[in-house]
């Protein structure tokens, strides 16, 4: 099975008729879940994700003190894939985390000053990943969806000593728009938003998170490696893919 | 804290150019009982690395039939930063720079040669200012050159930055805290191959090839300094007894 599907790939060959550097079809949902301040459902083909956001009122960070908080998590639910086990986060849903995490601070993409309450309070903003199916590229579908819920994230009032998250008109600032290309090497072969199949034989992956003007974040994955003409290549088919990308969250987000 | 400035007249705080490495030294063998060890400090980094194996992969069902499995172990002292007292067992960050440093071995170890194996890498970072996880790996190249193990090449990693328009090579802790931009990347110097990159902040298309510029020329600086201290114990031996070797 796998050398058949690499035999594949290297003629050229991706199921479905797909390019080489064709995503598959992308459906994204905001407001799907009502007890969440913000949420999107994102599926790109047969992977699913689920981002709910939720506003806490929390301390700072000491060393910005005039600043909100983002805390990014991800579970790999074990009812998406048959791979998933149930248990603590692994290195895999860590990382996960973190890069969306990395891409979202790095391209400023909330206000976090916008953020702030009062001395020593500010809303600590909750990015909570969920896989819900799981069939590759995991990286582009959770900042899709994480940027989405951002976008229509209502922020809840801080009152009395009290939040209130009901009857709430004020979004949550946001202002840039990030999105990621993540790319798998397979053999000598790179494409674009593998699958759980070509995930599986895969040597190496490389996400990168731009926002149309700079690269904002980059994680390359597992033991294989690339050269450098291989990198030029994909980060150049990166930033050509934003507005595509841009386009959807705008659409899905009116 | 304010954002200091961090390049005045063309130079860094520490008084280097945005080209300039920090003086890197390494020593190998410094823990007796691994298979092979290197201490080494790069600026006011102190990291130690060790490696122990191949030894029977345990429990026994995580050995692969076809290869040797790597794993690595990345972890800062509690003492190790000027913050507080660091928490115990490894944080999130802790965890990705593990799996990301163990990636980047199991590209470089000949593991097809050791079948149902384990070969285990240890870093401890016990000073910490910035570039921490850069000089693990470059320490864990020497530690595993040191151990014998057969590798495909020995690979080096270095981070490269932004400050305002200006990419510098090889933050320390106060850059990497202000800078606009970091990157990490580790490559083997034999074919320039890329075995980790991470970027965070921001980098148009010329600068992120600026960086990996500068990463690849300090990489001619740093594999040099691993060769020396790999073959520092044989010269020495050399020198003591006198003998030649052809």
């Amino acid at each position: 099975m796998n050398d058949y599907l690499k035999e594949l790939i290297s003629s050229g060959l991706r199921s479905h008729d797909r390019g080489n550097f064709d995503y598959r079809e992308i459906k994204i949902k905001s407001d799907v879940i009502k007890t969440a301040e913000g949420s999107a459902d994102v599926s790109i083909g047969d992977t699913r994700v689920l981002v709910g956001i939720k506003l806490d009122v929390d301390e700072p960070m000491p060393d910005k003190p005039d600043e909100g908080n983002l805390i990014t998590s991800a579970e790999l639910l074990p009812l998406a894939s048959p791979d998933f086990e149930p248990g603590p986060p692994n290195p895999e849903s860590i990382e996960l985390a973190r890069v969306v995490d990395r891409a979202l601070r790095s391209a400023e993409a909330i206000d976090m000053k916008s953020l702030f309450i009062e001395e020593n309070k500010v809303w600590s903003v909750f990015v909570d990943i969920y896989v819900l199916n799981y069939d590759g590229n995991l990286f582009d579908a959770s900042l899709l969806a994480a940027m989405t819920a951002l976008m229509k994230t209502k922020k809840p009032i801080y009152k009395d000593n009290k939040v209130i998250r009901e009857n709430l008109n004020e979004y949550l600032k946001v202002n840039n728009i990030v999105v990621s290309t993540t790319f798998a090497k397979i053999g000598d072969i790179l494409i674009l938003d593998p699958t759980g199949e070509e995930e599986s034989i895969m040597n190496a992956r490389y996400t990168i998170a731009n926002d149309g003007n700079n690269i904002r974040a980059i994680q390359k994955g597992l033991y294989g490696s690339f050269k450098e003409e291989e990198i030029d290549n994909m980060v150049e088919i990166s930033f050509k893919k934003y507005n595509e990308l841009k386009l959807l969250i705008e659409n899905a987000t009116k | 804290m304010e954002k200091p400035q961090l390049i005045v007249n063309g130079l860094r705080l520490d008084g280097r150019k945005p080209d300039e490495l920090r003086p890197i030294k390494i020593e190998t063998d410094i823990i007796k009982n691994a298979s092979g060890s290197a201490y080494m400090e790069w600026g006011n980094n102190k990291v130690i690395a060790a490696v122990y194996g191949p030894k029977e992969a345990l429990p026994k069902h995580t050995g692969d039939p076809e290869k040797a499995i790597v794993k690595c172990v990345y972890s800062m002292t509690p003492f190790s930063s000027l913050e507080e007292h660091g928490r115990s067992g490894p944080n999130r960050r802790a965890i990705e720079i593990s799996k990301v440093t163990k990636e980047v071995f199991e590209n470089i170890i000949l593991v097809e040669n050791f079948p149902r194996s384990e070969i285990d890498i240890f870093i401890e970072i016990l000073q910490a200012d910035g570039g921490t996880r850069a000089a693990g790996i470059t320490a864990a190249a020497v530690a595993l050159a040191t151990s014998g193990i057969p590798m495909r090449d020995i690979p080096y990693a270095v981070s490269a930055g932004r400050v305002g328009d200006t990419v510098i090579i090889d933050l320390n802790k106060l850059e990497d805290n202000y800078s606009d931009a970091d990157m990490p990347v580790a490559i083997a110097p034999r074919n320039n191959e890329i075995l980790l990159m991470q970027m965070d902040g921001g980098l148009t298309r010329e600068q992120f090839k600026k960086a990996l510029e500068m990463i690849k020329n300090a990489g001619k600086v740093i594999t040099k300094i691993q060769r020396e201290a790999i073959k520092k114990p044989y010269e020495d031996l050399i020198n003591k007894y006198g003998a030649k070797y052809e």
